[in-house]
């Protein structure tokens, strides 16, 4: 049991748990004390002390994000000290800052905007530090933007991408007035080991941090009468896109998303689920015929753990930190390539268009997806395979921009060919979804059964935020042609955040690893958590989503990817079977690109 | 006025009083823990870094954490400009450091101990070295399970401030830590700490042989003992004193003046920049101006200006850069000074600046921002016309 520490705070008395910090008694008593360095994902900085407040008896104020509290304690949080301070930190802020925010992408939704506005900061005490700082924007790569002149070094992207991603790509430079945040010898972020996650850009409380946008290049499609514009939507989109209006988390608003999608203008709205489908039925196979050579064929040069592909983030890291272990990874592109690929071939041929006028879009929770369209591996079609990729955020400001009311939207469908999916592909939008649905389809395949769950719910996958959720399944009953998988144990992992694959990969380094398929996904709680998703994010919010993805799977009659009828149709018609000819060609890459570790 | 001590020069440090130098160890190692912390509490020592923390207090407080791995840590990072006196320590009488430090292990129950050497002083690391060798060699054949390194800093004054110290130590970016936990709780890799001022580990082994008691005769209530003074600007007489504490700045100028001190920078950069009209008021110590041991005199003939917009400059620089009210503030001061020269802002943007200054003293995350204030403070009210025209 842990001590009990008795405080008042603002004249109310307060019991807490030994060990919790100021701010968080604050919180539980309804007090707000405003934070800026501060993110409930992140470890505590205290660096932009924007939540001191005033201690009995002491000198100097505590920072309440980082001072934990002591018995007897006498806090308050509202003194003319504390207001003082707290303006003056702000205005020192906006010193170093430009300012400009009917120009920035965080207009509204900034955390140093909305300081300023609550501390009644209105005029410029101090003296403009803004022209000799150098400031300059980092353009070059195509998912992430760095403005250094919005940052306000509180290093919540430093902590991000050290704490959850493992990787360090950005950290704290120089020292005094010169301290910066910046990559590896400050080279454009498009060069070093950043795995464009974008995490830091989704814990960014300023617009220093963004997505590289692709708004204009959407609209100029749309608007081009000899483009036929092409959108997907990946899965956990539709529980997300509501929060932008005003919905609560985990509102579920397909049908409002596609009625908005040919508002907007797209000439066909399918759904990415539907080549989440596809990935299942691929990477299934692929996983059973690694079984296959391993365990009956004896084959040595085979890799297991195979390895997930469906998260570009994790992609990019593995080529960077595991150059060596990249035939541990599934050869399957993810539901986004595929579907980009299948646009300019299937769909290209089904609709006698030509896949040169096709621009093929997609809305996704993630901005890493903008990095692996423009990969060279993903054009199969003799295309760019996806044309543009577009965050949660991005097309909710097209809605914005068109006007759209969306609450007020009539509920429409996808159109056909790759527009229907099962339960199984929607849940792809949570981690550990696609290693649900690939035990589903590979079960099936092996035994000729349902995989023994209520309702298929694989539950003991349902594993929470953060943690390495393993789980075995021990095939009986086989069919003849899977007798050697006939009383053999399966071991299986899922995990997000890079730091977990991190662990991961270290045991399939070391030759420790006991798992025969590994699903990893670069974001927290995976693509619901995506960077590319409503702001602010914190686990309430991703709790929602992946709630929702749950409970809206119950809804869907087809549950297992080899049921979808789009799905048998699309390889009786064209792609032959799993993993060979068209399949091959279209919906594997040829290879992966061994990168550098910094 | 202040009824200060007269000047009185002691020589504690510099001289031993034994025939060995290895016989502090082996008295000091015959006595209890018990006797080592109340020797060091009856002498009433405080840190000679200049944050001043009761030393007894200290190794206590990291005693009584459960035992397991802890760190004697030394600061010898000697960053303060105007402090010269660790240095002198650590080349003349490293013993008397090494003594203090193996006391610290013997009642906290570390067995490591760390010299964090500054970088500029990396020209008596081989030096220091042998001796230390030569200590580690002594502390076998006694059969003391502790063992001193040292560690060469990379040259940031930051990282003279104990917390950022550990991170430069465990080969990351200095930058101080949130207190609490302090280094006794959680210091170098987490574990119990106990880091000292070279001065202090040294002073430690002379209090534990001539006893807290009579250590603590020296002095005034407040202001125990006797302490090292780095003397330099404007004297004929530069260099290294000990000096009982408790004098009156008066009494100080008038030893080690020119005849036309103007102001006093007592305790280096970081400290109060003390007026002439000041002097008799100001006792040297904790009950007056603390300092860490540097003072900076300054005649008539200096600029308060340009020594104020040399300090900002230093500070701006040095800064850590982590928060807010140090990174933006030092800038705004050295700006805001420049300005208010140059009759760009109206004169009462002092105010502002001072203003500032106290908001820094007051949030700053550590040592550094918190004590940019003195000077600025110091000017601001002493020599304001020196500021504007
Ligand atoms: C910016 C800054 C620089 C410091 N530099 C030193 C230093 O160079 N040497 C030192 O002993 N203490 C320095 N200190 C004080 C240390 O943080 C710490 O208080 C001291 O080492 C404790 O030892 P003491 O109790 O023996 O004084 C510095 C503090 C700050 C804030
Ligand atoms: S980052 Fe915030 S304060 Fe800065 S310009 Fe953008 S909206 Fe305004
Ligand atoms: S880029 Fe954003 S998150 Fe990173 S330090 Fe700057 S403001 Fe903070
Ligand atoms: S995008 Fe991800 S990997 Fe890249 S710097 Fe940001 S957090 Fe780190
Ligand atoms: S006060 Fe200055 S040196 Fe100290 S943590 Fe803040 S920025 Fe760094
Ligand atoms: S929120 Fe507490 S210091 Fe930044």
């Amino acid at each position: 049991m842990k001590k009990i520490i008795n405080l008042t705070i603002d004249d109310q008395k307060i019991a807490v748990d030994e060990g919790t910090t100021i701010l968080e008694a604050a919180r539980k008593s309804g007090i707000k004390i405003p934070t800026l360095c501060y993110h409930e994902d992140l470890c505590i900085a205290g660096n932009c002390r924007i939540c001191v407040v005033e201690q009995e008896n002491m000198r100097s104020l505590p920072a309440a994000c980082a001072t934990p509290v002591s018995e007897g304690m006498v806090i308050n949080t509202n003194s003319t000290k504390v207001r003082n301070a707290r303006k003056f930190l702000v205005e020192l802020l906006l010193s170093e800052h430009n300012a400009d925010c009917t120009a920035c992408v965080k207009n509204r939704h900034c955390e140093l905007q909305t300081l300023a506005e609550q501390n009644h900061i209105r005029e410029h005490t101090f003296i403009d530090l803004k022209d000799d700082k150098n400031y300059t924007i980092d353009k070059l790569s195509p998912a992430i933007i760095i403005d250094y002149s919005k940052c306000i070094r509180c290093q919540r992207c430093v902590r991000t991408c050290e704490e959850i991603q493992a990787i360090s790509a950005l950290s704290a430079a120089y020292k005094g007035k010169d301290m910066k945040i910046t990559t590896f010898f400050e080279k454009p972020i498009n060069t070093v080991v950043c795995s464009t996650c974008g995490q830091c850009v989704a814990h960014c409380p300023t617009g220093a941090l963004t997505e590289h946008f692709y708004i204009d290049e959407v609209w100029d499609a749309i608007n081009d009468p000899d483009k036929h514009v092409v959108v997907q939507t990946a899965p956990s989109v539709r529980v997300a896109l509501g929060e932008e209006f005003g919905l609560k988390p985990g509102t579920i608003v397909t049908g409002k998303m596609v009625a908005a999608l040919r508002r907007l203008g797209f000439d066909e709205v399918e759904d990415t689920d539907f080549t989440a489908d596809l990935t299942v039925i691929e990477e299934g196979n692929e996983l059973l015929r690694r079984l296959k050579a391993k365990l009956a064929d004896k084959d040595e040069s085979v890799k297991l753990p195979m390895v997930t592909t469906c998260s570009p983030a994790w992609v990019k890291y593995c080529e960077h930190a595991f150059s060596d272990l990249l035939g541990h990874l599934s050869t399957c592109k993810s539901p986004m390539s595929m579907f980009g690929a299948l646009s300019k071939t299937y769909y290209a041929e089904k609709f006698k268009l030509d896949p040169a006028k096709i621009v093929s879009v997609a809305i996704m929770p993630c901005i890493a997806k903008k990095f692996e369209s423009n990969r060279p591996e993903m054009r199969a079609s003799g295309y760019k395979d996806t044309d543009y990729v577009l965050t949660t955020r991005e097309l909710a400001i097209m809605i914005k921009q068109a006007g759209i009311d969306f609450n007020t939207l009539k509920d429409s469908s996808f159109d056909s060919l790759m527009g229907v999916a099962s339960g199984a592909g929607l849940i792809f939008g949570n981690s550990g979804g696609v290693m649900e649905a690939a035990l589903r389809c590979a079960y099936m395949i092996v035994v000729g059964k349902d995989i023994p769950f209520e309702d298929l719910s694989i539950t003991p996958l349902h594993g929470s935020e953060g943690e390495i959720v393993e789980m075995s399944v021990k095939f009986t009953g086989t069919k003849p042609e899977w007798s050697f998988l006939e009383g053999v144990t399966v071991n299986v992992a899922h995990a997000n955040m890079l730091s977990n694959a991190y662990k991961i990969m270290e045991e399939i380094k070391n030759g420790t690893s006991k798992y025969h398929f590994v699903e990893i996904m670069s974001c927290p709680g995976g693509c619901i958590g995506g960077a590319g998703q409503p702001l602010p994010t914190n686990k309430a919010k991703r709790t929602a989503r992946k709630e929702a993805i749950y409970s809206g799977e119950k809804l869907i009659e087809i549950r297992k990817s080899q049921d979808n009828p789009e799905i048998v149709n699309i390889y009786d018609d064209y792609l032959g079977k799993p993993l060979e000819e068209k399949a091959h060609k279209l919906l594997h890459v040829p290879g992966f690109t061994p990168r550098k570790r910094y | 006025m202040n009824d200060g001590k007269k000047i009185n020069r002691i020589d504690s440090i510099f001289k031993d009083y034994v025939d060995n130098k290895f016989d502090y160890l082996r008295m000091i190692m015959k006595m209890s823990n018990e006797e080592i912390i109340k020797d060091l509490m009856d002498s009433g020592l405080k840190g000679r870094g200049g944050a001043g923390f009761p030393t007894g207090n200290k190794w206590k407080l990291a005693a009584e954490q459960p035992s397991g791995e802890k760190f004697v840590v030394c600061n010898a990072d000697e960053g303060e400009p105007g402090t010269f006196k660790d240095k002198e320590i650590l080349l003349k009488v490293p013993h008397k450091v090494l003594t203090g430090m193996t006391a610290c292990s013997k009642v906290t129950g570390a067995k490591r101990g760390y010299i964090y050497l500054r970088w500029e002083y990396k020209f008596m690391k081989d030096d220091l070295q042998k001796s230390v060798d030569e200590f580690n060699e002594v502390l076998k054949e006694m059969k003391i399970d502790f063992k001193i390194y040292i560690f060469l800093g990379a040259g940031a004054y930051v990282c003279g401030e104990e917390s950022a110290l550990f991170d430069s130590m465990e080969g990351m970016r200095g930058e101080p830590r949130n207190k609490p936990p302090f280094p006794t709780v959680s210091g170098f890799m987490g574990k119990p700490t106990v880091i000292n001022n070279v001065e202090t580990f040294a002073t430690s082994t002379m209090i534990l042989s001539f006893g807290g008691e009579n250590y603590a005769k020296l002095g005034t209530d407040v202001s125990h003992g006797s302490k090292l003074f780095s003397i330099s600007g404007d004297t004929s007489i530069p260099g290294i004193y000990e000096l009982e504490l408790g004098m009156t700045l008066h009494e100080f100028v008038e030893k080690f003046g020119d005849g036309d001190t103007k102001a006093v920078s007592v305790g280096g950069v970081s400290g109060a920049l003390v007026p002439r009209k000041k002097f008799k008021d100001t006792i040297i110590g904790w009950e007056g101006v603390p300092t860490g041991g540097a003072m900076i005199l300054f005649n008539s003939t200096r600029s308060i200006y340009r020594i104020l917009h040399n300090y900002l400059d230093f500070f701006e620089e040095e800064s850590c850069g982590q928060c807010t009210p140090c990174r933006i503030g030092c800038q705004q001061l050295k700006k805001g000074i420049e300005a208010v020269k140059k009759g760009e802002e109206d004169p009462s943007y002092l105010d502002t600046l001072a203003n500032l200054s106290k908001v820094m003293n007051v949030s700053a995350k550590c040592g550094l921002g918190q004590s940019v204030m003195n000077p600025v403070l110091s000017a601001v009210n002493n020599f304001r016309e020196e500021l504007i025209y």
